[in-house]
């Protein structure tokens, strides 16, 4: 009597669970058109694992880099787990999420965000975030992060923020209600358009130019994060021509990197070496480079890379290699759509094949 | 706290699994800690009232109780005293302990009014003090402890009833402080009396699934009406209220009807989660509302609405008013001037007036609260003076049983009580005005703005308005199945329950107007 | 007796249809009414000089005619 009183609990339960999960499931934005970047944190987790190099770090870290270029020229395997506006202690979280799943030999961060140290905007927390499957970290960068009124537990159980989508649902929600489709490359989102640079405005004077606490607090939490787990921290700063990168900030980042240590790129100072040509390398006039800057900087990276951590080459590797001649044929393809679409229209409409 | 609020599901899991675990004996008191903790997360620096309250109440009913001990032993010991002294002595030991009686109403209600009115009557000084030019009084804000209104009402209750000999003489300390702090009740009530809840309070209470089912459930229903249907509400009223001038006309009727749903959910809800929670602890506390949009009249609304209030002023300002001493001689007076019929009138109705400026004071410190009550009493009194004439009217047509004539009263009553409550929604009095004024100078121009931009521009969608009138239609079919015909959860088999409670559940967490950005669905994306 | 047939003339006055004899649920069926209860106390008054104190408007004594005259011979003593 009691055991089928305790069994029929259990199942009732269960059943509840399960009903509350399928509804969250299919309430949650699925990010497959408009808005591509939200999925890119969650694509990470079905990748195949052993990357040599995680990159972490804002939009200028997901348009910045090309992964296949990496891999055709140097045979490194590398992954960007980069989102829009991602801040430092979002990128702490990820590279500590991701570290429970490999070891790279490097992580790589794009030093732009220690400009911020407060929550920005609640609409790229969850960019940042959702993607994340539920874990500790999840929940302590939710927390951090927090913008006023937000809540942890929205994080934890995502219906709580989505639930008044129900009366917005779209195709998308049930077409991608079990599984969603890449947008990315290893996490690079390609942009094969060409605006060039103009302009290139003042910065603003600042009251205050040094990084702030919260920031440097975090700067040193992954430091020593890469240090326990046997990885070298590098730090980048893309070519990018705005926002601002004041002097002072590179006198920051240049101390900090010789007081610890660290190998840091400044690609924007390094953009004649790299060969980087603000006419042809960016699609919105400088603010993000497209895919022939992020070549290049690949290109220009991946030497120091290799001759700094001593890489190996991987094309050797059978399977490796038949992973990546799927990626660079896809990257290929992709890249010619967007650049037939470019010549003819003046502007690219495709982000991810076949749509 | 809010009863909507994550920390307060956890404080409750915690209070039930902490009221079933401990000795039985000792419920009541863990209940007492509960009140406790409970007033300290929410505002925990105006414990000091609540405490006032429960120590003077119980001070002065000591004294009281004192007092008549001493005249009980006098008594004994003097069997045969002279009825002229016994008269006498219990005449001091009424007048000393009345003496008691009024102490701890004025420091009480001193308390409530500082507190909830200074601010209002600096304000209303002010005003006056700028029309003659003069300086403006410096302004003091107190922030109102939470549930002033009720348990100062509940302490007063207690301490008259022990004046007039009605509760039970000297009670314990930590009761009395159980009572006056129950938290259910301090938030939106019902307000008891210590003689119908002690019984039930501090009685032991085995862990009855029915009890604990049912009271769950009428929670659950409480917070549907609160999350589904008031809060998404809110936004639309707002719209329409913040400018009589930008809504006229039957925009004004739209915010009645709006409102009056609002208000039914929000109220009804909060009661039916203090009355769930507390069936779910074993304890019974008396119904606050009885269906009062079937009301058939103003008198009868007020017999339905907020039971425990109208019961309250009733028993402790207008009965005792109406029968005091100084009425007493004002109707003599006024029945040798105006004759007995009309002369029993008028000291009835100053009273009732007086009560319904009391009533609507209660309410809130504002003007608007003032005239509503003002307003109330005034609709009471005028259909008291034409119930004669209806009564002739209804003999002479044999209009007493017609459903047609309940439903015309009915509907009446509804757009009386809505008019009366639209002192809630607008900014002032002369902005009601001005709404009552536009329903009938700007009505037709109105007419033609809502059936061509219909209800969306006040900040909801078209599928909002479809889930209010789901959920308004559920609860009527609800209330429908419990009171005629007697469904209770209970009846429900395993399944069905389990099932009933997971599907309430989950059409408040996808239905809820609440959470980050209810107002934003929109995500701001730059490119950055 | 007296008593009890006064009463039932006060209640009378105030509702010339209802029966009193017999209905023992004059609150409780709402009969009766704040105003009403008011009137009769002060008509009680004035009949037989007691003094209804407010803790006995109860329903249970003024549910019924009898119940009235009962409170009434209590209140005399």
């Amino acid at each position: 009597m009691i055991v089928r009183r305790i069994a029929a609990w259990i199942a009732a339960s269960a059943l509840s669970v399960g009903a509350f999960l399928a509804i969250q499931n299919l309430l949650v934005p699925k990010y497959m058109s408009g808005i591509y970047e939200g999925a890119l944190i969650g694509e990470y987790y079905a990748e195949p694992r052993g990357h040599d190099i995680v990159f972490i770090g804002d939009c200028e870290v997901y348009e910045t880099v090309s992964p296949v270029t990496l891999w055709e020229e140097y045979g490194i395997t590398s992954y960007i787990r980069g989102g829009p506006q991602q801040l430092i202690w979002h990128s702490y979280y990820l590279l500590k999420d991701a570290l429970k799943y490999e070891k790279p030999r490097v992580a790589v961060f794009n030093i732009l965000s220690m400009q911020y140290d407060e929550p920005q905007s609640e609409a790229y927390n969850r960019l940042n975030l959702d993607g994340m499957r539920l874990s500790p970290e999840k929940l302590e960068a939710a927390s951090v992060g927090a913008m006023p009124g937000e809540s942890a537990l929205s994080y934890a159980f995502p219906i709580l923020r989505f639930h008044d989508r129900w009366s917005e649902l779209t195709d998308d929600d049930f077409t991608y209600y079990a599984s969603r489709r890449h947008v990315s490359v290893n996490g690079y989102v390609m942009r094969a358009d060409i605006k060039p640079v103009g302009r290139i405005p003042e910065g603003r004077k600042l009251a205050d130019y040094s990084f702030g606490d919260k920031a440097m607090e975090y700067l040193d939490k992954m430091r020593e994060l890469c240090e326990e787990n046997g990885v070298e921290l590098m730090l980048m700063k893309a070519p990018t021509i705005w926002p601002h990168w004041y002097d002072q900030w590179e006198e920051q980042t240049l101390a900090y990197a010789e007081k610890y240590g660290l190998i840091y790129v400044n690609l924007l100072a390094d953009a004649e070496k790299a060969g980087i040509d603000f006419a042809t390398d960016t699609y919105d006039a400088g603010l993000h480079t497209n895919v022939y800057g992020a070549e290049k900087c690949a290109s220009y990276l991946g030497q120091i890379m290799r001759d700094s951590y001593g890489l190996p080459d991987r094309r050797g590797e059978p399977e490796t290699a038949a992973l990546w001649a799927g990626k660079t044929d896809y990257y290929n393809k992709l890249k010619s759509v967007q650049e037939k679409e470019f010549a003819e229209t003046g502007k690219i409409s495709t982000l991810v094949l076949g749509e | 706290m809010f009863f909507t609020s994550e920390i307060f599901i956890i404080f409750l899991a915690a209070v039930f699994v902490g009221y079933y675990t401990v000795f039985r004996r000792w419920q009541w008191q863990f209940l007492l800690a509960a009140n406790f903790v409970f007033y300290a997360l929410s505002d925990a620096g105006n414990l000091v009232y609540i405490a006032a309250a429960i120590v003077t109440t119980y001070f002065a009913s000591r004294r009281m109780a004192r007092l008549n001990a001493e005249l009980e032993s006098w008594a004994a010991a003097n069997p045969g005293a002279a009825k002229a002294e016994t008269r006498e002595r219990r005449a001091a030991v009424k007048a000393k302990r009345r003496v008691w009686l009024v102490l701890c109403l004025i420091v009480n209600l001193s308390a409530l009014a500082v507190v909830k009115y200074a601010g209002f009557a600096i304000a209303t000084a002010n005003g006056v003090r700028a029309a003659f030019g003069a300086e403006p009084f410096q302004m003091i804000d107190f922030v109102l402890p939470m549930g002033i209104s009720f348990f100062t009402f509940q302490s007063l209750g207690y301490i008259i009833d022990a004046y007039r000999g009605k509760a039970a003489k000297g009670e314990s300390f930590f009761r009395l402080a159980a009572f006056v702090s129950f938290f259910p009740q301090l938030i939106q009530g019902p307000i008891s009396r210590y003689s119908d809840l002690s019984g039930t309070l501090f009685a032991p209470h085995a862990f009855s699934p029915e009890d604990f089912r049912e009271g769950l459930f009428r929670a659950l229903c409480g917070f549907f009406k609160k999350l589904v249907v008031a809060d998404r509400l809110f936004a639309a009223i707002r719209a329409l209220t913040a400018d009589p001038a930008e809504y006229p006309g039957v925009y004004v009727l739209v915010a009645m009807i709006a409102y009056a749903v609002t208000l039914y959910c929000d109220f009804t809800g909060g009661i039916d989660i203090a009355i769930g929670v507390a069936r779910a602890l074993g304890v019974r506390v008396a119904e606050n509302f009885n269906r009062p949009f079937y009301s058939v009249s103003i008198a009868d609304y007020w017999r339905r609405w907020h039971i425990t209030m109208g019961t309250w002023f009733r028993d402790y300002l207008f009965y005792p008013l109406s029968l005091s001493k100084p009425t007493q001689k004002l109707l003599k007076l006024t029945k040798k001037t105006f004759g007995p019929k009309l002369g029993m009138r008028v000291p009835v109705y100053i009273s009732t007036a007086f009560v319904w400026f009391a009533t609507g004071l209660w309410h809130g410190a504002s003007w608007n609260f003032i005239a509503w009550g003002v307003a109330n009493g005034l609709v009471i009194i005028i259909s008291q003076e034409l119930s004669p004439v209806f009564a002739v009217v209804t003999k002479r047509f044999g209009l007493g049983s017609r459903t047609w004539w309940t439903a015309f009263r009915v509907v009446r009553t509804f757009w009386l009580m809505s008019f009366l409550r639209s002192f809630d929604i607008y900014a002032n009095v002369g902005a009601t005005f001005r709404a009552y004024v536009s329903v009938f100078s700007g009505f037709g121009a109105s007419v033609a703005r809502l059936s061509a931009e219909g209800l969306a521009a006040l900040g909801l969608y078209t599928a909002d308005y479809v889930v209010v009138g789901v959920s308004v239609a559920l609860m009527a079919l609800g209330g429908h199945l419990i009171h005629a015909r007697g469904f209770r959860v209970s009846n429900l088999p395993f399944a069905g329950r389990f099932a009933l409670f997971a599907a309430v559940c989950l059409a408040i967490v996808v239905f809820g107007a609440y959470g980050f950005g209810y107002d934003a669905n929109q995500f701001i994306y730059n490119r950055f | 007796m007296d008593e009890l047939q006064t009463i039932i003339n006060i209640l009378l006055r105030l509702h010339p249809d209802e029966d009193f004899e017999n209905n023992a649920a004059l609150i409780d069926g709402s009969v009766l009414d704040s105003f009403d209860i008011l009137s009769i106390i002060a008509e009680i008054n004035d009949e037989f000089g007691v003094s209804i104190p407010p803790n006995e408007i109860i329903p249970e004594n003024f549910n019924s005619a009898a119940a009235l005259a009962d409170l009434v011979h209590r209140l005399d003593d």
